[in-house]
Order: structure tokens, then sequence, then C-alpha cells
């Protein structure tokens, strides 16, 4: 089942898994019949900390309207120390978006362990969920990138050029 | 001082060097076509230095880049340093790119240097030179002389300058000086965050459609010291030309940031160089203010054993939802 809004819009969303948790986790809820929304497409990195910034604008540019980041429970990392530098990146980056006027729900760190099948689902419906309402990216995204742009109502955003 | 008392004790200072054999080069500031441009360059003899080496107030290039090239040639090399330089010389000798034992370095004080672009604002045309006169610049155009109030030629970085304290230094022309209160420095920023997200949004689609994508901001920064920087790979998702669409202008700008934070000393040269009067020292002001909020006060380049908060952690740091949750009472 894929979460849908209203109008119609289907989101595309990217979850960043790390091998050794959420990965798991993700795997969890699956033998455990346990459903999550189909718009989820996971992408699994050997770490959370194999995520640096250029990922998430990339899955921006390349049509996804919502970027999650799963990774180990902080202390639990299986390299140790690696989920504690992607927090910091992570929240630093977060807040330079929200800096730039990206809308902030758009991205998103949760820590998922390979126990947590039922976290997994619940936050993939809810992130899911909170995409749908936020409708298609406009922000972020690369008109050339989106086939479906016309149709999204996605236009180019720049603004006229004049200093504000 | 004076620049041109500090430009005669630099004189006089580098030929002594250069004489006793204690450096093989110098390394200052000439004259480009115009007399507001002017651009790092490195001389070799008493008769270079008398007949290029200048001082004066449009002097507000960094040379500390400079030195990575110029460290790794055989003998040693004489550099002036102003506070802001030797911080981002500072940094980058933490990131060991810099040979020290190769490197003379002789800090400088600095009252602030003049921004040809706030001048040309104030309605100055055929700048030829400048020169001070108590607490004003003079001027001098094609025109004529025109007085300037001091605070209106110099450049946004040095109205709320950081610190004419040098942290690293072989000797010192004039005293050494301290430390300047941080609040200012942020207050921009601190606006900008007031806003709401569509206004930041208009502000910096506003800022960043200029962006030709000449790469200056990129190629100046002292703390931009990549060999291959993750923009030449064809592969990185956007090209190394004038953006085709928005993205291209945020991923630029959002990546060209977050590569040079919890390593940028705020120098500021990246707004100093762009023609298109993009205020980039903004968005790394963003980072330094957010480093220093959620992790601790940290100055890049302050001291050469601190660690840089983005390769460092606590167990007990802020979780990324915080970004979500601001703002919401």
């Amino acid at each position: 089942m894929q979460v849908k809004e209203a109008t119609g819009f289907v989101p595309t969303i990217v979850a960043f898994c790390c091998n050794w948790c959420s990965y798991a986790g993700a795997d969890l809820s699956g033998t455990n019949r346990l459903s999550y929304p189909a718009n989820v497409k996971i992408i699994r990195v050997p770490c959370s900390c194999r995520v640096n910034p250029i990922f998430f604008l990339r899955a921006f540019q390349r049509g996804a309207d919502g970027v999650i980041l799963c990774g180990c429970h902080p202390g639990d990392c299986h390299y140790t120390t690696g989920n504690y530098y992607t927090r910091r990146r992570m929240t630093l980056l977060f807040s330079m978006l929200d800096y730039l006027g990206i809308e902030r729900n758009r991205t998103r760190v949760e820590w998922v362990s390979a126990a947590e099948g039922q976290k997994f689902a619940e936050t993939m419906r809810s992130f899911a969920e909170e995409i749908a309402a936020l409708g298609p990216n406009r922000r972020l995204a690369d008109l050339r990138c989106r086939k479906d742009a016309e149709e999204a109502g996605i236009t180019d955003e720049r603004g006229s050029g004049d200093a504000v | 001082m004076r620049y041109d008392e500090i430009f005669a004790a630099m004189l006089k200072r580098a030929k002594e060097l250069l004489a006793d054999g204690t450096v093989n080069r110098v390394i200052g500031w000439k004259r480009g076509e115009f007399s507001y441009d002017v651009t790092p360059a490195v001389f070799e003899t008493p008769e270079e230095l008398d007949a290029g080496f200048v001082y004066d107030a449009f002097c507000g290039a960094n040379v500390s880049k400079y030195l990575i090239r110029e460290s790794e040639k055989p003998g040693r090399i004489l550099c002036f340093l102003k506070p802001c330089d030797s911080f981002s010389f500072n940094q980058l000798l933490t990131e060991h790119r810099i040979r020290r034992e190769n490197v003379y370095a002789v800090g400088i004080p600095c009252e602030g240097m003049a921004d040809v672009k706030r001048i040309r604002a104030a309605g100055i045309d055929g700048i030829t030179g400048i020169r001070e006169e108590g607490e004003r610049f003079i001027v001098s155009t094609l025109y004529g002389e025109e007085s300037m109030d001091r605070r209106e030629a110099l450049a946004e970085r040095c109205l709320c300058c950081k610190s004419k304290r040098h942290p690293v230094f072989d000797e010192l022309i004039g005293d050494e000086g301290e430390d300047a209160p941080d609040d200012a420095r942020f207050a921009e920023v601190a606006r900008l965050e007031t806003m709401t997200a569509e206004e930041r949004f208009d502000f910096w689609r506003g800022e960043l459609s200029r962006c030709i994508r000449c790469n200056a901001c990129r190629n100046v920064c002292p703390a931009c010291t990549c060999e291959n920087c993750v923009f030449d790979n064809p592969a990185s998702g956007i090209s190394q030309k004038a953006a085709a669409d928005s993205f291209e202008e945020s991923m630029y700008h959002i990546i060209r940031a977050f590569h040079v934070a919890g390593r940028c000393t705020d120098c500021g040269e990246c707004s100093r160089v762009c023609p298109e009067n993009i205020p980039l020292h903004l968005l790394n002001r963003k980072f330094i203010k957010d480093i220093d909020e959620l992790y601790g006060a940290y100055r890049a380049g302050d001291k050469a054993d601190a660690r840089n908060p983005l390769v460092n952690f606590t167990e007990g740091d802020a979780e990324a939802r915080i970004v979500h949750e601001r703002g919401k009472a």
C-alpha cells in the first residue's frame, strides 16, 4: 500500500539504512508481516556515517520528496562511534536546509535497531504521511530529473535575480 | 598603527630578513590592473620589493592559502599575516597542509580593510588610491579626492571584526591585539533565523540565483584546500558551469559551506571575491553559530591542537530532531 494524498500525490521517499541495525530492522518488519508504505525506497549503507550531505541532496535532485536516515542507536554502532558523527553532521545539515528555507520536515534521522521491526514500520508510516501532507518537493528539486514536473506543478523556483 | 607605518615597518623587516638569509622569498601584495585590485605576490629581492610591494586599505587578500604551495618549495618564505590570515594559517597548520619550518610568519596589526564595492556604492568612481586621515579615508579618484567616513568604507567583515589577536606568529609588528566580542558577527544570521521559511527561501533564491559559478569563493577560501574538489567530479550531480536550475545553485552553496564547516575561520574572503555580491559568509557563519550553540564555543584556527567539532562527539549531543522542534513553542 502506498501512502497517497487526496490530491493523488504519491510521494517518493528514500531511506538510507545502515547494514547492521536499520536494514535488519526493515527485514524484521518484513518477516513479521508488518506493512510499511511502498513509497519508501531503501538504500543500504555500511554505516549511517557513510551518508554525507551530498547523498541527501542527490536524493532530492533525483526525485525524492523526503529523505530519512536510519542507523543504530547511539552507543550501539557496529563501528563503535560512526553514528555519533552522523548525528552532528545531520543536525548541522538539517539546520542549514532550514536556514535556506527548505522544509525541515522533509529530512529526518531515526535510530532503529535490528530488533525494532515494529518501530521501523511505524517510523516509515509516519514519515510517509508527513511527506504526503507536505506535497511534492519543489524547493530542492531538479527540473531536469523529474519527468512528472509538470503534473506535480514543479516550476523553476529561481528568483528574479534581484537582491532582496 | 596607520597603513603607511605598517607598510614601512614591513618593508624594512622584509629587507633585513632577506639580507641576513633568514628567508629566501617574501609573500606580500602587489597592484593589479587598478589600485584597488591588489593581488598576493612573491618577491625575491629588495629591488623587487621596492618596485612592486604595496600595503594599504585595499590589501584585504588573505595570503595564507598561498603558503601551501610556497612552503613546498625549497627555502623559507616570509609572510605578513593580518589577524584573520593568522587564524587561517593556524587552521592550515592544524590540518598539516603547510610546512611550518619553511614559513616565517610576521603578524601585522589590522584596523580593518576597505571594501571597494562599498566605496563605489557611495557614488565614488574612478578610484586611484586610498589613504587615511584620522578617522576618515581619503579616496583619490580620477576626478579629485573624496573624503569618506571610515566605517562607511570598511568591509562588512571588518565592521564586526572577530579578533585582533594573532594565534600564531614568529614575530609581531605592533602590539599584540585582543579578541573582539562575538555578538555583532551573528546579528545578520540571527535576523534571518527569525524570518519564516518562505521569507528565507525567497531571500536565498534572490541571492543564490545570481551565482555564475565562477568558483572564486572556492578557489580563494583558505579552508577549501582539497587537491581534487568534489565538484570537479563529473558524477557529482552538478556541472562545473553556470547553474542550469535552482537545485544546482543550492547544492553547490550548501556543500561548499558544509565542507568548510568547523574549519572556516570566518575570514570573509568568499564574500569579498564574489563578483555577484552574494553574502556567502552568512552560510559559513550559520554553521559557526550552530556549532557554538550545539557543541560549545569553538573557533577554528585558534588553537592548533583543538579538535574540529565535526570529527568529534559527546554521548549527550543533541539529536537531529532539535532542528525540527525549533521554533515550535
